[in-house]
C-alpha cells in the first residue's frame, strides 16, 4: 500500500526572518510524519498493532488541542474528557442507530435500549443522530458549542488558574455521573459498544479497520497543520501574550477573554473529533473514558512531551499511551505510579517537557523566545 | 498575514492530497454483505506441545482487590490440570493480561490474547461493563470467553460461557426466601451501574406479582462513601428488609452508617448479593454479623470437592485466605472447558461449543451441569448468614441445581422485562 505522496514543500515564509534550518524544519517534519504514519506504519505493523496505534493517535489529537489551550494559552484544561465524550457519544449514537436500522425491523431500537430501557420509543434527543450529516457535524460542533457557552461565562468573569482547572474537572465528573445515571438512554456504565458498521462499512473487516486508521492519521496531520498555523499567526502571539501577561494585553486594548475563548473552543473541537474517531477505532465509548482520571490522562502526555511544542505534545501523548499498554503487561499496578511520577517530574523539573530537554541543557532558548513574543 | 496564508495553503493542499489517496486506497466489505474477510484468521494455535489460554483480569485499579483472587483461582486450576497431565496430552500455558479496571483496556487485551498469543480460550472479566466491552471482540474472532461472576442476565453471546449465576439462580431465589420469611416490604439500595439497576427492575416486577412492596429505591455512585441520607430514609421507610446491590467500598460506608443508625439484622435484615467472604473481611464482621447473602457457593459449603479446593487454595496462597463464589466459579470454569475439549477431542472452538451441552463437574459448590442452549450452568442457589468469624453459613438452599434462565422466560411476572 504505497499511498504516500510526500507533500511538496512550497518555500514557506514563516512570520519573521528565520534561519534556513527552521525554514525547512516545519514542512520537512510534517512530511516525515506523513510518511511514517501513512506509509511505514501500515506496512510495518500487524492489524492488531495498527489498531492500537489508531487509538494512540486519537489521544494525540486531543493533545494537539491541549498544546494550544494549555501550552500556548496557559489554560490548564483538565476537563477535555467532556468534549472527547460529547464527540464520542455523538458518533456512537449514530452508529447504534444505523446498526438498529440495519436489522431491517422498522422502528428498531439500539440493542441496549431494548435491554435496559423502557423499550418503547426512541428519546427525542436521540432522533437527529440518525442522520449521518447531523451526527458528523455534531461530533465537532457540539463540543465547540458547549465550550463556547462555558468559556464565555468563565473567561468573562476572569476565572483562571487553579479555579479554571477545578471547574473543568467538575464538569468532567458531572457529565460522567450523569451518563451513568441515564442507563436506559445512554447505556450507563457500560457505555455504548458493539458497533457493527461504520457508515455502511462492516467494522469487522480488517480492510475497513485500516481505512479507519488512515482517516485518523490524516485527521491528526490536518489538526497539527491547523494548530501550527494558529501558533505562528498573529493570534498565536496574542495567545502567548495573554498567557504571560494578561493585564498588559488588556491595557493594550485587546480583550483577553475572547483570545482565550478561541483557544478553548478550538481545543474542544479537536477533542470532539478525536472522540468521534476513537469510537470506530476502539469500538467503545463509556463514562470511564471521559471522567476525571482520563481527563488528567489527556494532559499528562502533553505535559511529558512538552505542552508548548506541538510535536512534543503529540509524541508525548503517543509515547505515554504506548508505555501504558506495554508496561502494564509487565508490571500491572506499577503503571499508575509511574504515570504520576512522570507528571510530577515533567511539571516540576522540566516544564517544557521532553521537547525542551535539549534546550534546557543549552540553558536559554525557551525563555528568550517567549520574551521576544510578548 | 499574507506570508502565513501561503504556508497554510501549501500544508493543507499537501495534507488533503495525502488524505484523499489514503481514503481511496482501501475499501472493505459493506455491512450485511456477509463477505467480511476472515476476521477469524486469528485461530488458536494448538499445534505445539503446550496450549495457551488467556487469563483476563484487572490486576490493577479499583477492581484489582476482587479480580486478583479470581486470577489466583484460575492459576490454581491450571496448575492442578497440568500436574494431572494437561488437556488432551498438552500442558496449559496461562497468559495473564491486566484489564486495569478499564473497559477499553479489556477490549484491547482480549484482542491481544486472541491475535498475538493465539489462545485457545480466555477466562476472566468481572464487571458487566468489561464483559460488554469484550463481547464484540470474542464474537468477531469466534474465540470463547469463560465468565465467572454472577450477573444481571439478559445476555446470551454465542462465544461466552456464563459460569456465574444468572438472575434466576441468585436474585429470584433470594426474593423467594425473603417472601417465605414474611419480609415483604423491601428497600432497594444499589450502586449506580448496570447490575443493580437491572436487578432492581427484576425485583420490582417480582414484588408486584408476589404481593410484596418496594418502599424505596436508591442508587449511590460507584465508590461513594456518603450514606447518611440513604440510611436515614431506609430507617424511616418502615421496610422489613433491605435488598443490597452495592458494590465494593460503598458497602463499608453503608454498613457502618447502618449500624450507627441503630439498625440491626434483627430489626431490619440486609440481604446482599455482592458481599462474599473476601468482602466480609474488609468491611468488618462487627458490622455484618447475622446479615444475609445470596450466592451459589460459600467457603463452608460441605463436600469433599470443596474441602480439597479450600485446602489447595490456602496451601498455594496462604492459610488465612478465604475462598468465595466468583473464585470457585473461575476455578471450575477451567475444568469445564477441559471437559468440553476432551469430549470434543479437539481444541476447535466450534467442536468445543457443540460438546458443551450436558458436561458435568463435581464442583466445590456441588454438581454443576452445562446447559448447551444458553451456555450457562445449572447451579444450586444458597442463602447464607454472615457469622462473627467472617465465614458465611448456609441457612437455605434450592435443594437441587436450578436451570439457568437468563431471560426469565419461565416466569410470567417477568414477561415485560426483555
Amino acid at each position: 500500500m504505497t499511498t504516500t505522496s510526500a507533500p511538496t514543500t512550497p518555500a514557506p515564509e514563516v512570520t519573521k526572518a528565520t534561519s534556513p534550518l527552521t525554514r525547512f524544519r516545519v514542512p520537512g517534519g510534517f512530511a516525515l510524519g506523513a510518511v511514517l504514519l501513512l506509509g511505514i506504519a501500515p506496512l510495518a505493523l500487524t492489524d492488531f498493532r495498527l489498531a492500537l496505534l489508531a487509538k494512540y493517535l486519537c489521544w494525540a489529537m486531543v493533545a494537539v488541542g491541549v498544546s494550544l489551550a494549555w501550552g500556548r494559552g496557559g489554560l490548564l484544561v483538565l476537563g477535555q474528557g467532556v468534549f472527547f465524550g460529547l464527540g464520542g457519544y455523538a458518533m456512537a449514537m449514530h452508529l447504534k442507530l444505523a446498526d438498529a436500522a440495519d436489522t431491517g425491523i422498522p422502528g428498531a431500537l439500539p440493542d441496549f435500549m431494548q435491554l435496559y430501557g423502557t423499550g418503547e420509543a426512541l428519546p427525542w434527543w436521540w432522533k437527529p443522530f440518525g442522520n449521518p450529516a447531523f451526527a458528523l457535524a455534531a461530533t465537532v460542533l457540539l463540543p465547540m458549542a458547549v465550550a463556547a457557552v462555558l468559556g464565555f461565562f468563565v473567561f468573562r468573569r476572569r476565572v483562571r488558574g487553579a479555579y479554571f482547572a477545578i471547574l473543568s474537572q467538575a464538569l468532567a465528573a458531572a457529565l460522567a455521573i450523569w451518563l451513568v445515571g441515564q442507563q436506559a438512554t445512554t447505556g450507563g456504565t457500560n457505555g455504548l459498544t458493539d458497533f457493527q458498521g461504520f457508515f455502511g462499512y462492516d467494522l469487522d473487516d480488517p480492510a475497513n479497520q485500516r481505512t479507519v486508521y488512515f482517516v485518523i492519521a490524516v485527521s491528526l496531520l490536518l489538526l497539527m497543520a491547523a494548530a501550527r498555523q494558529l501558533f505562528v499567526s498573529r493570534y498565536g502571539e496574542l495567545l502567548i501574550a495573554v498567557r504571560d501577561s494578561e493585564e498588559r494585553v488588556r491595557f493594550l486594548g485587546y480583550d483577553p477573554a475572547n483570545v482565550k475563548l478561541v483557544a478553548y473552543v478550538v481545543a474542544a473541537g479537536m477533542a470532539g473529533l478525536a472522540g468521534a474517531l476513537f469510537v470506530p477505532a476502539v469500538g467503545i465509548i463509556s463514562p470511564a473514558l471521559i471522567g476525571v482520571v482520563p481527563s488528567i490522562g489527556f494532559v499528562i502526555g502533553a505535559a511529558v512531551g512538552g505542552r508548548a511544542s506541538l510535536v512534543g505534545a503529540v509524541l508525548g501523548a503517543i509515547a505515554v499511551a504506548w508505555a501504558q499498554s506495554t508496561l502494564s503487561d509487565a508490571f500491572p499496578g506499577a503503571w499508575t505510579y509511574l504515570q504520576g511520577l512522570l507528571f510530577v517530574v515533567a511539571v516540576g523539573f522540566l516544564p517544557g517537557g521532553l521537547a525542551s530537554l535539549g534546550a534546557v541543557i543549552r540553558r536559554n532558548r525557551i525563555r528568550t523566545r517567549s520574551g521576544e513574543a510578548a | 498575514m499574507s506570508g502565513l496564508s501561503i504556508t497554510r495553503r501549501g500544508l493543507l493542499t499537501a495534507a488533503s492530497a495525502v488524505g484523499a489517496s489514503a481514503a481511496l486506497s482501501a475499501c472493505g466489505a459493506k455491512t450485511g454483505s456477509g463477505t467480511s474477510s476472515d476476521a477469524a484468521g486469528a485461530t488458536a494455535d494448538t499445534s505445539g506441545s503446550t496450549v495457551k489460554i488467556g487469563l483476563l483480569n484487572s490486576l490493577s485499579g479499583t477492581m484489582a482487590i476482587s479480580e486478583v483472587t479470581v486470577h489466583n483461582a484460575l492459576l490454581l486450576a491450571v496448575k492442578e490440570i497440568n500436574a494431572a497431565g494437561g488437556v488432551l496430552g498438552k500442558k496449559l500455558k496461562a497468559v495473564s493480561q491486566d484489564g486495569a479496571s478499564d473497559w477499553p483496556t479489556f477490549a484491547e487485551k482480549a484482542e491481544s490474547l486472541i491475535k498475538e498469543d493465539k489462545v485457545a480460550a480466555t477466562f476472566g472479566c468481572w464487571t458487566s461493563a468489561s464483559r460488554k466491552a469484550v463481547k464484540p471482540v470474542f464474537e468477531k474472532y469466534k474465540s470463547p470467553l469463560f465468565y465467572p461472576v454472577q450477573y444481571e442476565g439478559l445476555e446470551q453471546s454465542p462465544y461466552i460461557f456464563y459460569i456465574g449465576a444468572t438472575t434466576n439462580q441468585q436474585i429470584v431465589p433470594a426474593l423467594d426466601y425473603l417472601k417465605k420469611q414474611g419480609l415483604t416490604r423491601l428497600y432497594l439500595v444499589g450502586s449506580d451501574y448496570v447490575f443493580p439497576r437491572t436487578a432492581n427492575k427484576i425485583i420490582k416486577a417480582y414484588a408486584k406479582a408476589n404481593g410484596m412492596t418496594v418502599v424505596g429505591e436508591d442508587y449511590a455512585p460507584l465508590g461513594s462513601t456518603e450514606f447518611s441520607t440513604i440510611v436515614n430514609e431506609v430507617k424511616g421507610s418502615g421496610a422489613d428488609a433491605v435488598f443490597n446491590t452495592l458494590n465494593g467500598d460503598s458497602n463499608v460506608a453503608f454498613f457502618k452508617e447502618y449500624k450507627s443508625a441503630g439498625l440491626t439484622a434483627k430489626s431490619m435484615p440486609v440481604l446482599s448479593v455482592s458481599i462474599a467472604e473476601e468482602e466480609v473481611a474488609s468491611i468488618g464482621t462487627q458490622y455484618l454479623e447475622d446479615q444475609l447473602t445470596a450466592w451459589n457457593y460459600y467457603e463452608t459449603t460441605p463436600g469433599a470437592a470443596n474441602e480439597k479446593f479450600v485446602k489447595a487454595y490456602q496451601a498455594e496462597y496462604g492459610a488465612k485466605k478465604p475462598t468465595s463464589d466468583p473464585m470457585e466459579a473461575a476455578y471450575i470454569s477451567v475444568y469445564l472447558w477441559k471437559a468440553m475439549v476432551e469430549k470434543a477431542g479437539s481444541f476447535d472452538v466450534a467442536k468445543v461449543k457443540a460438546a458443551a451441552d450436558g458436561i458435568t463437574f463435581d464442583a466445590p459448590e456441588g454438581k454443576v451441569t452445562v446447559d448447551g442452549a444458553t451456555q450457562h450452568v445449572y447451579k444450586t442457589a444458597r442463602i447464607g448468614k454472615i457469622g462473627s468469624d467472617g465465614l458465611i453459613t448456609e441457612v437455605w438452599n434450592s435443594g437441587k441445581p436450578v436451570k439457568p434462565d437468563p431471560y426469565l422466560k419461565g416466569y410470567d411476572w417477568a414477561s415485560g422485562l426483555s
